[in-house]
């Protein structure tokens, strides 16, 4: 059940949950990941969606909650990181057509693993519920099938 | 505004910290869940759902408004069947890649470059939902 150890994802869980929380208890804010796609494009493009209130009061913001991702995940690859840098295998195919899939799903269901997984379930919202279920079951399906179908890793 | 950034900033940085250590910028070990081979996914969810859960619930009680100013709000959204579709194309693009949008970040930041072509995608993604979807 865990070829890896526990210990790594507890401590990944805590880290995680810390950060959320430390910045909801000080300003308030639901420091999730995907609205991210949405304001950042409302820099470039005039659509209403975009350029709602909410999105322009906080793209900002989570610009720089996005470059604090990126740098603690830099500052764990320099320092406890056993194996330093790491490229994924996964095929450049399945990271295009993912990705996509990934940006229009999560903005259509108003959230992700973080939004809906963390902050949604920590705030006990049954929308969240509903939608962790539905991506995890629909996640774990599509993941065994396409090893199924013999596209390795 | 600049100690409220700041915060956020260093919050990201215990997220992305968090997410490397817990293995999420290896696409590789998030597909090992999702192929159930390694429940670890699982504990590093729910240890910071858990911790998130304990703060949202409980600091408001003991502390009227953020240390900063602002209000403490839950994250509720309304249930529809966006939600569910939404949420059901999601898991065919995680099942599919391993990427999910936080955790494509924090690859960028362990050097795991190629996931870059998925955050483009994702952004047109999200561009394609807004402009014909909205």
């Amino acid at each position: 059940m865990f070829p890896l150890g526990v210990l790594p994802y507890l401590v990944g869980g805590l880290l995680i949950g810390l950060g959320v929380s430390f910045v909801y208890v000080l300003t308030g804010i639901h420091a999730t990941q995907s609205s991210l796609l949405s304001t950042t494009l409302s820099y470039v493009s005039k659509i209403p969606y975009f350029q709602r209130r909410t999105n322009l009061a906080s793209r900002e913001w989570r610009l720089i909650f996005a470059a604090g991702v990126l740098v603690g995940a830099f500052i764990y690859t320099l320092t406890l990181s056993p194996d330093g840098f790491f490229v994924t295998s996964v095929q450049w195919w399945r990271l295009l057509v993912g990705g996509f899939l990934v940006g229009f799903g999560t903005r259509l269901s108003q959230g992700c693993t973080s939004g809906h997984g963390i902050s949604g379930l920590a705030s006990l919202s049954t929308t969240s519920l509903y939608a962790v279920i539905t991506f995890l079951g629909v996640g774990i399906a599509t993941a065994v099938l396409v090893q199924t179908l013999g596209v390795i890793p | 505004m600049r100690t409220r950034y700041l915060v956020v900033f260093v919050g990201g940085i215990l997220f992305g910290f968090g997410l490397a250590i817990g293995g999420m910028a290896h696409q590789e070990i998030v597909l090992s869940f999702l192929q159930l081979k390694d429940l670890g996914l699982l504990v590093l969810l729910g240890s910071a759902a858990l911790v998130t859960a304990i703060t949202i619930n409980l600091v408001p009680r003991w502390v009227t408004h953020p240390m900063l100013g602002g209000e403490f709000t839950r994250r509720q959204r309304t249930l529809s069947k966006r939600t569910i579709i939404g949420a059901a194309v999601f898991g065919v693009g995680w099942g599919l890649s391993g990427q999910c949008p936080g955790s494509s970040i924090a690859s960028i930041g362990v050097g795991n470059l190629p996931v870059l072509l998925g955050v483009a995608t994702m952004f047109l993604g999200a561009y394609v939902m807004g402009r014909y979807f909205s």
